[in-house]
């Protein structure tokens, strides 16, 4: 009940703050907007990219001024809200989901002095970067302990859209985890959702009924985690730390870590040396953060792991290394090669061992 | 044969949010109201369900405030459309709306917190039948009183006078004000009934099968629900039925794909859309329309002139 009248409160307090800013006119901080997807309490996608607001607020003070809109279809309501943004004077704006490309790119075209950053995207323009992490470094080592530590051989994958970025992950994790369990399995589950709990839920429950002790997620809510948790078996968190979820389930999880990226694009906005650029970053730069690994993991998995992140981090070790056939047994890459950023953008096609047809 | 229980297991979980809201919004139709705002009272019993099973340490509270919750909205629609006339099928997508905008407000402080689901309760005997006892009697008490709720008002609607009152009133308005029936408070108190239903069908899945509360977690399923409806052609039976076929598919849909079996799963999706669109179509041909029984006066606003 407490929580229900500070949440009245907070209501009042804001629109209390957006009438004082209509009000005042001070020192005239650089306007930051950001577009997003989903709610800001998804625990999952968009969570990470307002924890990056906020570290932006953090870390330029009353220099900035941040505003976000939340919800926002993929769909012409997304062009609405990037204009209604590039009409209110933010010098840039982030858009955060993929679907928001071709709007982004269609408002860039009619406020040429505003910088956009489109995340997930590839087309970019004089005033529109692309950024994006490399998510399947985190998968390579969650890989390497699911293959470690699964009794029945059996891995639950819950993917949500058959797109490249999610089937990159799926190869990655399950190159990974065959390189040290030769017995592995994959058994893939499409949702076709990005977002539904009870969904996903159901999704895990299949998964576990099918022998499955570990489960990998990629869609955005913890209620795979909570599930794990239930039926005491593992999993890992997607997006951004779900331990609260899955406080003996939880292995690790793969942070999307945005801030500092998007610190150093406004800060050189300030500074104006912002150019049109993609970013495509991992482990390395810390884009991808991987939380502390669970004690659950023995001692020796864990410091396999780490060592695996701290050759990736270092640019050593890549996750996708030659000789690698694809599915239906043709050559992908000759030993020792490495991928190539292009096929890894575009990858529509499974790894030699993963089972079942990939949706098209 | 043991995947065969999991998978039938599954299916009821999945289905009981439905099934509640489907039978809420039943007698609410049977009785010639066409409450669009299903999903909105699903979502904003989710969050006081949640909300309040947190604050207060008791499922069985959390629960009825669920269905107050759910009531309440449905009372401000009844207000709306019975009292004030407003159109119904723009109340009940504004109540969507407003639903879902409202529950995000009350439920900022409690995302990522997580309450103690409701546990499954074991009867002795019953549920140590083989086979029997694990798809019958191993189940949560929401899902025996879905059972239940099906069956009460399945014999509330066929077999009680107040039953037939609710029809009459769901079938021509104008004869059973001129008997001297309240057409707006039988309307009324359908509609609290409904949106309980609805609620607690919210609170189904915030507290039972995924115990916490993130915006949006109905994702929809308000608008299937009343799909059910329309689908079992208002027969209470056919709604616990329709539940679980689209409950049924999304959940088998899943494990076919874990076991590999190449079907588009998009195909299965489909399936009971399909089937609601074929009874529609159905149902818009006038001469059966009397036989699928649509309640003649849904969606139609009365005015007692004299």
């Amino acid at each position: 009940m407490k929580s229900i009248i500070r949440n009245f409160w907070s209501l009042l307090t804001i629109i209390s703050t957006i009438a004082l800013i209509g009000s005042a006119n001070a020192a005239d901080p650089l306007k930051v907007g950001f577009v997003y997807v989903g709610p800001i309490g998804d625990h999952g996608w968009t969570y990470e990219h307002d924890r990056s607001r906020l570290a932006i607020e953090k870390a330029f003070g009353s220099k900035v001024k941040t505003t976000y809109l939340e919800k926002i279809p993929e769909g012409p309501d997304a062009e609405r809200a990037i204009q209604q943004l590039a009409r209110t004077d933010h010098d840039i704006i982030f858009t955060t989901s993929f679907g928001f490309m071709n709007p982004t790119i269609k408002v860039a075209k009619k406020f040429p002095k505003i910088k956009f950053e489109h995340a997930t995207g590839f087309k970019r323009a004089e005033n529109v970067s692309t950024y994006s992490a490399r998510f399947y470094e985190g998968r390579h080592i969650i890989g390497l302990i699911a293959g470690k530590m699964t009794k029945t051989n059996t891995i639950g994958y819950i993917a949500s859209f058959p797109i490249p970025e999610v089937v990159r992950g799926i190869n990655a994790a399950y190159l990974a985890a065959k390189s040290v369990n030769p017995a592995i399995k994959f058994k893939i589950v499409w949702v076709n959702t990005w977002f539904d709990p009870g969904k996903e839920a159901d999704a895990a429950n299949a998964l576990i009924a099918q022998g499955a002790d570990i489960l990998m997620q990629h869609t955005d809510s913890p209620a795979a985690m909570q599930v794990a948790e239930k039926k005491g078996i593992f999993a890992f968190g997607q997006a951004s730390n779900m331990k609260a979820f899955g406080p003996n389930a939880q292995l690790t999880s793969i942070i999307n870590n945005w801030a500092p990226y998007c610190i150093s694009r406004v800060k050189a906005v300030m500074d104006g040396a912002w150019k049109s650029q993609d970013t495509w970053d991992g482990i390395g730069p810390s884009m991808v953060a991987i939380s502390k690994f669970s004690e659950q993991i023995p001692a020796d998995v864990r410091s396999m792991a780490g060592k695996a992140r701290d050759a990736i981090a270092a640019g050593t070790l890549h996750p996708f290394t030659g000789p690698i056939n694809k599915q239906d047994g043709s050559p992908w890459l000759k030993a020792e090669e490495i991928a190539p950023d292009g096929d890894l953008a575009g990858m529509n096609f499974y790894v030699e061992g993963v089972e079942g047809a990939l949706p098209k | 044969m043991d995947l065969l229980i999991l998978i039938l297991q599954g299916i009821i979980v999945a289905a009981t949010p439905l099934v509640f809201a489907a039978i809420g919004e039943l007698v609410v139709e049977r009785a010639g109201v066409l409450n669009l705002g299903v999903e909105g009272m699903m979502i904003l019993g989710a969050v006081s369900g949640f909300a309040i099973t947190l604050e207060s340490g008791s499922i069985l509270i959390g629960i009825v405030s669920a269905a107050l919750a759910g009531g309440a909205a449905a009372l401000l629609f009844g207000i709306l459309t019975q009292l004030l006339l407003s159109n119904q099928v723009a109340t009940g997508l504004a109540l969507t709306i407003f639903g879902l905008g409202l529950s995000a407000l009350l439920g900022q402080g409690y995302s990522g917190a997580t309450v103690m689901a409701l546990e499954k309760i074991h009867i002795t005997v019953l549920s140590d039948i083989p086979i029997l006892g694990a798809i019958i009697f191993s189940y949560d008490p929401l899902i025996y009183l879905s059972f239940g709720l099906t069956g009460c008002v399945a014999w509330f609607l066929a077999k009680t006078r107040a039953g037939l009152i609710l029809r009459a009133v769901g079938e021509n308005h104008d004869a059973a004000h001129a008997l001297g029936y309240g057409v707006v408070k039988i309307r009324l108190a359908a509609l609290v009934f409904g949106g309980a239903c609805a609620g607690i069908g919210g609170a189904y899945l915030s507290i039972v099968q995924t115990p916490f509360w993130v915006e949006d977690m109905t994702s929809g399923r308000g608008w299937i629900a009343l799909a059910i409806v329309v689908f079992s052609t208002w027969h209470p039976g056919r709604a616990l039925l329709g539940a679980y076929l689209f409950g049924g598919v999304t959940v088998v849909q899943l494990h076919v794909q874990g076991l590999g079996v190449d079907i588009q799963a998009q195909v299965l999706s489909m399936l009971p859309y399909i089937v609601t669109i074929i009874v529609l179509v159905m149902i818009s041909r006038d001469t059966l329309r009397a036989k699928l029984n649509a309640p003649a006066c849904l969606n139609k606003s009365f005015f007692a002139s004299s």
